[in-house]
């Protein structure tokens, strides 16, 4: 085998965006780090958040964060463990006031506080009226995060390894050694060896066709784990976010409906108001929700034009007659949407040739956020099995982890608030475990497997080319594990990723060479994606019920008695084993979900 | 529509010299976007094709190039936008983007650019107290607005490989590393101002600009790139933000 350089670090944190970035700044506070990324950290997809991160800061109006952490706790339909969610509401409070602190360019109120708006789900608990708890710079607040945590890594010397991809985990027992990473630039094998190491890599909505996900969100940290024996948690959950541009899936924030906007049906109506949707607080209900409502109006054959999506109008016209019929004083103008809404009206334009101001959008849900993830405690942790067995040194955070703040449904703005409060408290932990160990040495030939199989992929001469299967899978997870899911729809799914899995062995790299061989590296990209997409369905197919992101036509009911629980599916050989733990529950007892 | 592709490829393993890779498309549609085409030859054609690429839709800065001559990221240039009236046939022609070194087809080495931008102190530099209430420091609407246009910046480098000023000097700090001062230096709650001017100010700073407007006509985020200069080289005059 080629010779592989090797590189010993305190910790080694994999992936750039919020939540590796926020680790990084603390967790070199106290000890060595590399953070490792496989895209230059402000190519992350964190840079793509748009509408908000919710803090009960109360700048407009009463607000308390156990009223956030209500919301969270109802959002997530009723799977989210308290305790964790205690922490994310608190804490968003003094992480979002330390953002600014870092310079982040808040949107403000006119007294200079930071501007909030509403959102999704967010509400104040008296009364059930939206409240004001998004705090936001335009829509582009997670461009701005992004750059801002990046800002002061570079401000504090971080260490940075940028386009080098994360290919394997270096586990010996119940100890973490480091991790396998291929130099993208030159196609080398190069061994971090660590005493700890974090995944912050983001999510996997590649599995499906229409998504808000970039390219590169993969699932790479996920599929990793489960090949080191790490299990993934909750995996059936994966949010549909209901308003992304019809056929490309790009996002239009929900703080466009926070702002006013209203889905409109083929019949002109504004569904969202019926009784059997969210009679109460309309199109600012959870997402699973609307994403469902739009799915039955669209298969009731009232889709725009009797096609498969609905209309999303934030025209001055529409928003403000609606804004009068509740009797609110509020009036907004084209003025104020090219000041809150800048980057969607510029999608929709550029993508649609549609100006938002004069036109609704054509808008169908789209793959956007995985709730489950790699198992941790509240300081990213990550657990092994259904006892909360520590891996000692393994640490995961962000959109990658489940800790479970999320639970079946995650409500808009907490995932931003989950990477800065679970980012900065992993960092924490992570330089102290730092400090208390000895760095274990590294096992012989540890990047010998994973290199191996990294030369069996160039040796396939004939055989399917990546992109057909990547297309198949997302074929059959958007017809089969999508908004609505059935035994019969899961079992098909369960049936091609088999078949795919099968091909996948036959999958031919054209590019032979080593220098940014992507043509290589997204097919290794595909095979984390097939595994993943393979855990989503074996876990759905698992939970005979309907809860949050996971609904079951034929099971429409959720299941408390049985199911308050979350899966872990672990990978053995070839095949998935399943277990489960109990919901940590708190002030919060479970009752209906009414919006 | 058909689309006749001119991709500039090397390989450096393979090639002594750059040359022209053509690649034709038959089923294309008016709204795809270069990225999109770029994608079908390299999933369809020939996979040995480089590129960056990741958000695809324009906010990530991975895949600025240039297209038929003008600097732009592929994924937010539609094949509309390219397209003659009238014509069933589009040609686009796909270089890297220039003054940056190719390391494979329309891979560059960013390294030079990411030096630059660092070279600002691009981050936000105020060792005053915060405030003791525990809580945010205020800035007003106004002074909030008087920099919101260079937040905007993604790192994309479409500006600074689009002067001419670069390509001759490559020592030029340019107009993303400019762009990103200016983010900081207009912003009333940073008093890191003098520093970064010095920085700026410098030999191979913002004199060199010779307000050609390319990085204004070639930044996907719209920022006026060439105001923001004249801003700060207003500031350097003057002594006064
Ligand atoms: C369009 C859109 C809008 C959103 N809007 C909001 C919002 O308004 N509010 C909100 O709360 N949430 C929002 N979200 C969700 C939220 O933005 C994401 O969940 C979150 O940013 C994920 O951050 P992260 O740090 O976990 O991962 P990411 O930012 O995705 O970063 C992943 C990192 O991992 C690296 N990486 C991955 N694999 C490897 C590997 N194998 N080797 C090396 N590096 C690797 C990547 O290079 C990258 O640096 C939105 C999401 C999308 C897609
Ligand atoms: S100013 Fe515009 S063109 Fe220049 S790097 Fe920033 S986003 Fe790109
Ligand atoms: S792929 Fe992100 S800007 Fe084009």
């Amino acid at each position: 085998m080629a010779k592989v350089q090797t590189h010993t670090f305190d910790a080694v944190i994999v992936g750039a965006g919020g939540a590796g970035l926020m680790a990084a700044l603390y967790a070199s506070k106290g000890a060595n780090v590399a953070v490792l990324s496989k895209l230059y950290p402000t190519r992350s997809h964190t840079g793509a958040a748009q509408g908000g991160i919710g803090a009960a800061l109360g700048n407009s109006e009463e607000d308390h964060w156990e009223w956030h952490a209500y919301d969270t706790v109802k959002g997530s339909d009723y799977l989210a463990d308290q305790d964790a969610v205690d922490v994310l509401c608190k804490e968003a409070i003094d992480t979002v006031i330390e953002l600014e602190l870092m310079g982040l360019p808040f949107d403000r109120f006119p007294d200079g506080s930071i501007s909030q708006r509403r959102f999704g789900g967010h509400t104040n608990n008296d009364t059930g009226k939206p409240v004001t708890r998004a705090c936001h710079a335009a829509d582009r607040t997670g461009h701005m995060i992004l750059q801002t945590l990046y800002q002061q890594c570079i401000k504090n010397n971080v260490n940075f390894y940028d386009e080098f991809h994360v290919v394997d985990l270096i586990r010996v027992d119940d100890t973490v050694r480091g991790v396998v990473a291929i130099e993208i630039a030159t196609g080398e094998f190069h061994i971090f060896h660590s005493k700890a190491v974090l995944f912050a890599t983001g999510g996997w909505g590649r599995c499906w066709e229409v998504t808000s996900n970039a390219h590169s969100l993969t699932g790479d940290g996920p599929a990793i784990c489960l090949r080191r024996g790490i299990p993934l948690e909750d995996m059936e959950f994966f949010q549909f976010h209901p308003t992304g541009i019809y056929k490309l899936g790009i996002l239009i924030t929900e703080g466009v409906r926070g702002e006013g906007g209203v889905l409109i049906n083929g019949e002109g109506e504004r569904f969202m108001a019926k009784p059997e949707y969210a009679p109460n607080i309309k199109d600012l209900a959870s997402r699973d929700v609307v994403s469902r409502a739009i799915y039955l109006e669209v298969m009731a054959g009232r889709g725009i034009n009797g096609k498969n999506y609905v209309h999303l109008d934030i025209t001055p016209e529409t928003v403000n007659r609606y804004f009068e019929e509740e009797g609110s004083e509020r009036r907004i103008d084209r003025a104020y949407i090219e000041a809150k809404l800048p980057d969607i009206a510029d999608f929709t334009r550029t993508y649609l040739g549609v100006d938002p101001v004069t036109e609704p959008m054509p808008v169908q849900p789209t793959a956007h956020y995985g709730m489950g993830g790699i198992p941790t405690d509240i300081d990213g942790c990550v657990v092994l099995d259904s006892s909360n067995k520590v891996l000692p040194g393994m640490y995961a955070a962000g959109e990658t982890a489940c800790v479970s703040v999320h639970g079946a449904n995650r409500l808009g703005t907490n995932s931003l608030v989950d990477l800065v409060v679970f980012g900065r408290r992993t960092g924490v932990h992570m330089a102290s475990f730092c400090q208390e160990t000895a760095l274990l040495p590294l096992p012989e030939n540890a990047a010998d497997e994973v290199m191996a199989s990294f030369e069996a992929m160039l040796k396939t001469e004939k055989g399917i080319k990546p992109h057909e299967l990547r297309k198949a899978m997302q074929t059959t997870m958007t017809a089969n594990v999508s908004v609505f899911r059935t035994e019969e729809t899961m079992s098909k799914a369960m049936k091609d990723l088999a078949e795919l899995r099968a091909d996948f062995q036959n999958v031919v790299v054209e590019d032979k060479g080593k220098q940014f061989n992507s043509d290589l590296l997204e097919t290794w990209e595909l095979g984390c994606l097939l595994e993943l997409a393979e855990v989503t369905a074996v876990s759905a197919l698992a939970r005979p019920e309907s809860r949050g992101a996971h609904a079951r036509d034929d099971f429409p009911d959720r299941n408390d008695e049985e199911w308050l629980r979350h899966s872990f599916c672990h990978k053995e050989g070839d095949s998935y084993r399943l277990d489960y733990k109990p919901v940590t529950l708190g002030r919060y007892e479970p009752k209906p979900r009414v919006y | 529509m058909q689309v006749q592709l001119r991709i500039r490829r090397y390989n450096p393993e393979k090639d002594k010299s750059a040359y022209w890779g053509e690649y034709t498309l038959n089923d294309a549609n008016s709204n795809d976007s270069v990225l999109d085409l770029l994608h079908r030859v390299k999933w369809e054609i020939d996979g040995t094709l480089a590129l960056r690429r990741s958000c695809a839709h324009g906010v990530c800065g991975s895949d600025a190039m240039r297209i038929n001559g003008a600097n732009g990221l592929a994924c937010k240039t539609l094949v509309a936008r390219l397209a003659e009236k009238g014509s069933s046939t589009v040609k686009i022609q796909i270089e890297p983007i220039l003054g940056l070194k190719v390391l494979k087809d329309l891979i560059v080495d960013m390294d030079p650019f990411f030096e630059h931008y660092k070279s600002v102190q691009p981050f936000f530099i105020n060792d005053t107290p915060a405030p003791e209430n525990g809580r945010e420091r205020l800035q007003s609407i106004e002074d909030r607005a008087r920099f919101d246009d260079t937040t905007k910046c993604i790192l994309c480098a479409a500006c600074t490989t689009s002067c001419p000023t670069f390509w001759a000097n490559g020592r030029y700090v340019g107009p993303a590393a400019i762009v990103q001062a200016h983010r900081f230096i207009f912003d009333s709650r940073d008093n890191g101002a003098s520093e970064r001017l010095q920085v700026v100010g410098d030999t191979f700073g913002v004199w060199r600009c010779r307000t050609v407007f390319n990085c204004t006509n070639a930044c996907p985020r719209e920022i006026e790139v060439t105001r923001a200069i004249a801003e700060v080289k207003a500031a350097l005059v003057s002594g006064e933000l």
